[in-house]
């Protein structure tokens, strides 16, 4: 028997299956459109003193706190996982708990490339965790940005952030205008030399305090044997990136601030003497073999996390390491802080450029305009959205705010320290500079300067040639 | 399946027809509102329910496959209820368009809009009407070709991809053949062809930790805990650096193609391994009952036997080597002068986010694959259709 | 019996021995690692397992009791050398045993050390226990007391994967055997080039897509569903899928096709009855492979099922277990063989299709 409206029939259920599954798929929850940014003058209400935290007044915060944006979710996008994941979750708790707004943390490694195709396919998380502002500093340019400053009054921002954290936000906007390119949020101290500290106290070493001391110390443990340093560059795809810290340190030792800042905005170009001029200075180190664990061969082929492994042998085959506190994940578990290992400031080389530390911190930067991502943009700007890496450890907050009673751990209130006793600080270089330069040319030129495949200024020409203008 | 046409020769019946008609219409307006509410509810129990997991996943599996293949019987069901002319005409777009227009709308449109994405700068074409793009500052025309030609790194990523092309396919494609055709002869066939397939199971990331195992160097005096390495050390010599080797550039380019040919003779074995299982016994046997060598029967039955296949898989195995990226990514992310056309490309436009540079590189990325077409659709023309 | 040649089974099983034992070497040491720790991963090779001759320590001397001078000459424990001598380790005369000193000259000590027969037999099952169970995280609350977050388990992952994968290997399949079909045995206008067209298409790498694709997605509200990872992985695996079946379906026996279309069969009952039986071994081995491809797939179940915890697959898990800066990539060796299992169980469920005669039997006679 030939059912001819069986068909039909089946044409009709598969259509209502594909209805079904289209419709089925609850639309994206309507976005409540942003009110235009006035400057609320609303009832200051909310338990501002029992939060925890500081309350911006007049602010969406506030009204959050009232409870105005309950149930509402905010999704933020990052590159952390494992265990910095569970980091942010802890510090949005006080938020979660004081406003009922659900902050859905959805990042992983791949963020780099996932935020382009979310933003280019018109749907971007509500906030982005820039770590490379530089990178932030592409959907800026492209208008896709929104500036925090629109509603955050200055005058709170000078409250909670040194200028220097402000400068290092501002970033150009779609008409070429400066904007502010978000809040900061954590950040990671750079200028840190690691060592292992009970064998160093049986060696009877004294942690240099200038260069020059370094450099002695570096030829006493040749003298006594070993190699003093452990270096390694090796990161898969971005092999090099410890070059360029190294290079930037001696960069802000070896010439002024104006100099650094004109590098990194790339009016400075790199075969310029100032840039050639610091590199030079770690390739004393790097380049000569009775320094280096494993000699200048083994840098390029050393993974940076493997690198300072060596420091808490028994006895120790090497003895210096500079690297951000971040690396404190690749010691050994066993290994405790302030025993087995310890650290300095690597010390300046020239006096005249004082004590500059280097940072490279993460960047919270908005692109869905709504209340209570607002509201959560403020809590950005307060040492308690960091909380959960400031009681264990990992990072430190941005903020002017952060007593170092918030910090848990000693390492990072130390480091702290060390932070608010230098004379000047700056962003890690790299990561401020255009992706094709920071992310790749001067990568890569580092690599070929290092394994000795290409002569310094051939190096720096190609990286100057890759600059975009 | 008989005449599908047969609705017209019933026709002039009296009260019975029309109740059969009212009949069917009601039930083609009932069923399918009783089924559309059945699955949209099931759709929503399932996305709310807080069933077990396998479960909600186990029915939307049965729910996507069997919505598809309901989809393929329907069409064709209509189709050849058409008369016969039309048939004939429609039957090949129910049987090629779903395919076409699925590949058009994944694959076709993206390449198109690329190459639209090429001829404009970093940041794209602006946000005005398509035509004025063409008049806007962004417009830049055939520039990022020339750039592509003319920039160290990229003529670098051609001549990779060719030594890629050259070695990696080449013997990719002979030991999967040789693998094949030994394991068809042996006892051990089901273990061997299970162990030369095990590495296309293990993840790329998988793969790159694996053959850090195999490639890592320590400094002399270190015990190596790279294998090619303590090997190299223990017979004395100085350990290197495979494939982060720049000394010997661009031949340290081999060492990634191991990898790939590593992971890739498991394909090129089974799909020879099927097509071998496609000649007839009798064949062989009469054959060696003439007396005719192994190698003989290997050289001048086997292969042209499955000569087609041998040509489908080096098609295919020529362009997942075109295409190269994972491998190199997770081992040198192109460092050490190992960049290819796609690590190029994925840098440029995720890392670099230069979106109309980027494009360029795809497009010529695909322009690449030109040759392979050409070949293959000599070889489509001798396929004759009913 | 015939008479066997050097091509003797002797020399097919050697030569296919070799190679198999080449191409599970690397395979047998990421095995082997994952039940070692990070640290024994790092500092030796994994075929210490084996046994193997190694210089142990069977006494310390302390160099500065004995008032060696270290930018001398030394004389200890049997032997003479230089600092740098010693570091590198000197045999005594008769070579039974080995003087070493190790550290720096302010820290140093003088092992006596023999050569002894050892193996490394060290196994934990930390890494997988780790993959499996998730990593737990200590938390330390304001006021001091530390917890434990206990990781999430595999599980849902796993789930997650199925649930990709397998609509994500039949919907191809199914589409590109129709295509295949079609482009074979069917004469219809434009079919040379819709077919030069899909070999075209094999090259296009599917990153280009992502962004369009989301862009629709988007409009369609189909973004973090499974049903957009099913469509989006048919889309880039049937370019292969079509191509692949094609050659296979071409070389069906044109005879055999003929006598049935003789009997008045239509086109569809002999692809489902005729064509689709057939073709089973170019079907399973298809399979396998869109399987294998799905189921590692990082970048599209990223793209297109998002990043949200609840629909993560198991490729997104293991890479975040591996931590923000990678410090757990040990981790991976565990999760190699973890994610291999099911893929290995489809490749022995689907092997029993790859059979001689299949052909020749199924063809009536």
């Amino acid at each position: 028997m030939k059912r001819s409206w069986f068909s039909i029939l089946a044409v009709l259920l598969v259509l209502s299956m594909v209805l079904a599954a289209c419709g089925a798929t609850e639309a994206p929850p309507e976005a409540t459109t942003a009110p235009e940014a006035e400057p609320t003058q609303a009832e200051p209400s909310g338990p501002v003193a029992e939060v925890g935290f500081a309350v911006m007044p007049g602010g969406f915060l506030e009204r959050a706190l009232a409870g105005e944006f309950s149930g509402t979710e905010v999704t933020v996008d990052g590159p952390f996982t494992n265990p910095d994941d569970i980091r942010f979750n802890e510090s949005m708790a006080a938020f979660e708990e004081a406003t009922g707004i659900n902050v859905n943390y959805i990042g992983d490694k791949t963020f780099e490339s996932r935020i382009t195709i979310s933003v280019d396919a018109g749907d971007p998380p509500d906030i982005a965790d820039f770590p490379q502002p530089g990178a932030a500093a592409t959907f800026a340019r492209r208008g896709h940005i929104i500036d925090p400053t629109t509603w955050i009054p200055q005058d709170w921002l000078d409250q909670q952030y040194n200028q220097s954290w402000l400068d290092m936000a501002m970033v150009s906007g779609e008409g070429g205008e400066i904007i502010t390119g978000g809040v900061w949020h954590r950040f990671n101290g750079k200028s840190l030399v690691w060592y292992p500290k009970d064998d160093w106290d049986a060696a009877g070493y004294e942690i240099p305090v200038t260069w020059d001391e370094l450099m002695a110390l570096t030829q006493q443990i040749a003298d006594d044997g070993d190699t003093a340093w452990c270096i390694g560059i090796g990161s898969d795809a971005a092999t090099g990136w410890p070059a360029t810290d190294w290079t930037e340190e001696t960069m802000l030792r070896t010439t002024s601030l104006e100099n650094y800042d004109a590098w990194v905005a790339g009016t400075l170009p790199f075969d310029s003497p100032e840039v050639k001029n610091a590199i030079e200075a770690w390739s004393e180190i790097w380049f000569n073999d009775a320094y280096v664990y494993g000699g200048r061969d083994a840098i390029v082929s050393t993974f940076f996390g493997d690198a300072p492994t060596p420091l808490f042998e028994d006895p120790p085959q090497c003895w210096l390491h500079k690297q951000g506190n971040f690396i404190t994940g690749f010691f050994p578990e066993t290994a405790e802080a302030g025993v087995d290992y310890d650290f300095f400031y690597l010390p300046p080389i020239d006096d005249q450029y004082g004590k500059p530390f280097l940072v490279a911190g993460d960047m919270m930067s908005m692109f869905n305009d709504r209340p209570e991502v607002r509201a959560l943009m403020e809590y950005f700007t307060t040492p308690q959205s960091a909380s959960g890496w400031l009681q264990n450890g990992g990072a430190l907050a941005a903020h002017l705010t952060a007593t170092p009673d918030l910090y848990g751990v000693d390492l990072e209130r130390g480091i702290a320290e060390l932070v608010t006793e230098a004379t000047s600080f700056r962003f890690d270089g790299s990561d401020l500079m255009p992706a094709e330069v920071g992310s790749g040319a001067f990568w890569t030129g580092m690599v070929d300067y290092v394994s000795g495949t290409a002569d310094l200024d051939t190096v720096l020409a190609e990286i100057d040639a890759a600059w975009p203008r | 399946m008989a005449q599908f046409g047969s609705l017209e020769r019933k026709k002039g019946g009296g009260v019975s027809e029309l109740v059969g008609w009212l009949g069917r219409l009601f039930l083609a307006i009932a069923i399918p509102l009783l089924a559309f509410a059945v699955i949209y509810y099931g759709f929503i129990w399932l996305r709310d329910s807080n069933a077990p997991k396998w479960l909600t996943a186990a029915v939307a599996i049965v729910w996507g496959v069997g919505g598809v293949a309901v989809l393929y019987w329907v069409f064709n069901g209509l189709v050849e209820r058409l008369p016969d002319e039309w048939t004939e005409r429609l039957q090949p777009f129910v049987f090629v368009g779903p395919a076409m227009a699925i590949l058009i709308w994944y694959l076709a449109l993206p390449s198109v809009r690329t190459f639209y994405l090429s001829l404009f700068g970093r940041d794209g074409p602006p946000d005005v009407g398509f035509f004025q793009t063409f008049t806007s500052d962004a417009f830049v025309g055939f520039q990022n070709y020339i750039a592509v030609f003319s920039e160290r790194l990229l003529t670098e990523a051609l001549r990779n991809n060719l030594m890629w092309i050259v070695f990696g396919s080449t013997l990719s494609v002979a030991l999967g053949l040789v693998v094949a055709t030994l394991a068809d002869r042996s006892r051990f066939e089901r273990t061997a062809k299970s162990l030369i397939f095990l590495p296309m199971a293990i993840s790329f990331v998988g793969a790159g930790v694996i053959w850090n195992f195999m490639y890592d160097i320590r400094p002399v005096g270190q015990p190596q805990i790279g294998l090619l390495n303590a090997i190299l050390t223990s017979v004395g010599a100085s350990p290197v650096a495979w494939d982060k080797w720049v000394a010997i550039q661009p031949w340290n380019n081999l060492f990634l193609i191991v990898i790939v040919i590593w992971l890739q003779a498991g394909y090129a074995m089974v799909l020879f391994s099927a097509a071998l299982k496609g000649i007839p016994e009798e064949i062989l046997e009469a054959s060696r009952v003439d007396g005719a060598t192994e190698i003989q029967i290997f050289t001048r039955i086997m292969i042209p036997y499955i000569m087609g296949t041998i040509i489908t898989v080096w098609t295919t195995v020529v362009i997942f080597t075109l295409k190269i990226f994972d491998v190199v990514w997770v081992m040198t992310g192109g460092q050490f002068g190992t960049h290819v056309i796609a690590t190029q490309f994925y840098r440029q436009s995720f890392t670099a986010r230069n979106s109309g540079y980027g494009s360029a590189i795809a497009i010529v990325l695909l322009v690449t694959v030109i040759p392979v077409m050409i070949y293959n659709l000599r070889q489509f023309r001798q396929q004759e259709a009913f | 019996m015939k008479k066997r040649k050097w091509t003797g089974p002797l020399f097919i099983n050697g030569v296919l021995a070799l190679l198999v034992i080449i191409w599970s070497i690397p395979t047998i040491g990421l095995f082997v690692s994952s039940f070692r720790t990070r640290f024994d991963i790092q500092t030796s090779g994994w075929w210490n397992i084996l046994p193997h001759r190694e210089w142990q320590t069977v006494s310390t001397v302390n160099p500065q009791e004995l008032g060696l001078d270290p930018d001398g000459v030394m004389e200890v424990e049997g032997v003479t050398g230089t600092f740098e001598e010693l570091r590198e380790g000197v045999q005594s005369p008769e070579g039974d045993t080995r003087v070493t000193w190790l550290g720096n000259k302010r820290l140093g000590r003088i092992e006596v050390q023999e050569r002894v027969w050892t193996v490394t037999w060290d196994f934990s099952l930390d890494n997988y226990k780790q993959v499996l169970l998730g990593a737990s995280v200590e938390i330390t609350n304001p006021d001091g007391s530390v917890e434990a977050a206990p990781g999430q388990d595999m599980s849902q992952a796993f789930l997650n994967s199925v649930a990709v994968s397998i609509p994500s290997t039949l919907i191809p399949i199914l589409i590109a055997a129709f295509a295949a079909y079609g482009f074979a045995w069917m004469a219809f206008p434009g079919r040379r080039l819709l077919f030069i067209l899909v070999v075209g298409l094999l090259v296009v790498p599917l990153q280009i897509a992502l962004v369009p694709i989301l862009r629709d997605y988007n409009s369609l509200g189909l973004n973090g569903t499974f049903l957009a990872v099913w469509l989006a992985h048919t889309g880039f695996g049937l370019a292969l899928a079509t191509y692949l079946l094609f050659n296979y379906v071409s070389t069906l026996p044109r005879e055999t096709l003929e006598s049935a279309f003789i009997d008045g069969a239509s086109h569809f009952t002999v692809f489902t009855r005729l064509v689709l039986p057939l073709s089973v071994p170019a079907l399973a081995s298809f399979a396998i492979f869109q399987f294998l491809w799905v189921w590692n797939d990082y970048l599209v179940a990223l793209t297109f099922l998002g990043v949200d915890p609840t629909y993560k697959v198991l490729t997104q898990r293991l890479a975040d277990l591996t931590g923000t800066f990678g410090n757990q990539w040990h981790l991976l060796t565990a999760g190699a063989f973890v994610t291999m299992i099911l893929p290995l169980v489809v490749f022995f469920a689907l092997q029993r299709y790859f059979v001689r005669g299949l052909l020749a039997g199924s063809v009536k006679g």
